[in-house]
């Protein structure tokens, strides 16, 4: 249940974003969530009803861009999307992959007013 | 950011620094801190604000200083990571003798309750500190910056930091340690590295411990290999006993080989 810390960092990244801009009711957030974050979204979606209460974010809209994770083989250089860790180059079959786009845990964006 | 998994108002963390000479305990309240909004008069404009910030970038952040502080001082931190009852405790109590008047040691203890672990390296003669984490199932690098001001490790030595027995959300938090040392057991199944990536996926180092009841079990060590290696090619791999003492010297090797001598000037 990491997500509790996850979203407790959230809420504090777009509260004191908020404040600084002088708003008053966060409307929308936007997030960017890798498939390799290591999220699990139906243990986000328990901890954010819960931890939102009370909050700016509480009644804000929240849309997540859920990122597709890329990887790039040691082996035969190509280029590929990958589902788990451990999947193999398609092309060439081999482990040794790096991954290069997909860990994303990000706030991207606040609509205020 | 004092936020923890699972940690309500009243829930702190509390260190125990464990000196006879000097005793004591400070905890730490994690209270929210959340703020209410008031409603505007006025209807107001809509605003996109562009944000772009890591969400851990505080824990990051964090995880940099105390990474900072380690570097000035040449201290090789470790952050050791496993599942409950794989035997992190039991390598470290070994270790520390074994290596005694070899290497200079400090061990922060990580557990949700008790300190029972931080006993047993003092039992050693080692000095440990005991973060209980309440509710909270990880540490990170904030709990660390706190138990580093009670314990001050000395300069070129090597700091342990016993993870909370977890293989998954400690695999999210960085705390600014130079090496992480995943630990399974034969005991375990042979699976656990795809099961669990994330934790194999950010660790240099996997352990593979209680080796000397291989004969009981059906764990497939070359199979457990393979399937780390699927998950992360650059991990290295060892295997050890902490009850026979098999291996424990390319652990030993592989902990020396870490250590930075420090850098001298001679006039």
């Amino acid at each position: 249940m990491h997500e509790l810390s996850v979203v407790m960092g959230i809420i504090e990244i777009a509260e004191s974003q908020a404040m600084a801009a002088n708003a008053a009711v966060i409307d929308e957030i936007e997030l960017d969530i890798g498939m390799l974050s290591g999220l699990e979204m139906g243990a986000l979606d328990f901890a954010w009803n819960q931890a939102v209460k009370q909050t700016m974010l509480q009644g804000a809209f929240r849309k997540i861009n859920r990122i597709t994770a890329l990887a790039k083989c040691m082996d035969c250089d190509a280029e590929f999307a990958i589902e788990k860790y451990d999947d193999a180059c398609p092309v060439c079959g081999q482990h040794l992959i790096d991954i290069i786009k997909g860990k994303e845990l990000r706030v991207k964006s606040l609509l205020v007013s | 950011m004092c936020a923890t998994c699972g940690c309500g108002p009243d829930a702190k963390t509390t260190y125990y620094l464990l000196d006879k000479d000097h005793p004591g305990t400070h905890t730490h309240s994690h209270a929210p801190g959340h703020t209410h909004t008031h409603d505007h008069p006025h209807p107001a404009a809509k605003t996109v604000i562009d944000v772009e910030q890591d969400i851990l970038s505080q824990n990051n952040l964090l995880a940099q200083r105390n990474r900072g502080y380690f570097d000035a001082k040449n201290i090789l931190a470790l952050n050791l990571v496993s599942s409950p009852g794989s035997g992190k405790t039991s390598l470290l109590e070994r270790t520390l003798n074994d290596l005694k008047g070899q290497l200079d040691f400090t061990v922060i203890e990580g557990d949700q309750q008790t300190t029972n672990d931080a006993d047993r390296i003092q039992a050693t003669g080692t000095k440990v500190t005991q973060i209980n984490t309440g509710k909270g199932c990880h540490l990170d690098a904030h709990m660390i910056l706190h138990a580093l001001k009670d314990i001050k490790p000395a300069d070129n030595s090597v700091l342990f930091i016993e993870n909370v027995g977890n293989l998954v959300c400690p695999a999210m938090f960085d705390l600014g340690e130079k090496e992480r040392v995943v630990i399974i057991s034969v005991t375990e199944g042979d699976d656990k590295p795809l099961k669990y990536p994330d934790m194999f996926h950010s660790s240099t180092l996997c352990i593979i411990n209680k080796i000397d009841l291989l004969p009981y079990v059906p764990f497939d060590i070359e199979k457990v290999k393979a399937n780390a290696k699927k998950v992360n090619h650059k991990l290295e791999i060892l295997e050890v006993s902490c009850t026979t003492g098999e291996g424990l010297p390319l652990w030993y090797d592989w902990l020396k080989s870490k250590i930075e001598q420090p850098e001298t000037c001679s006039i």
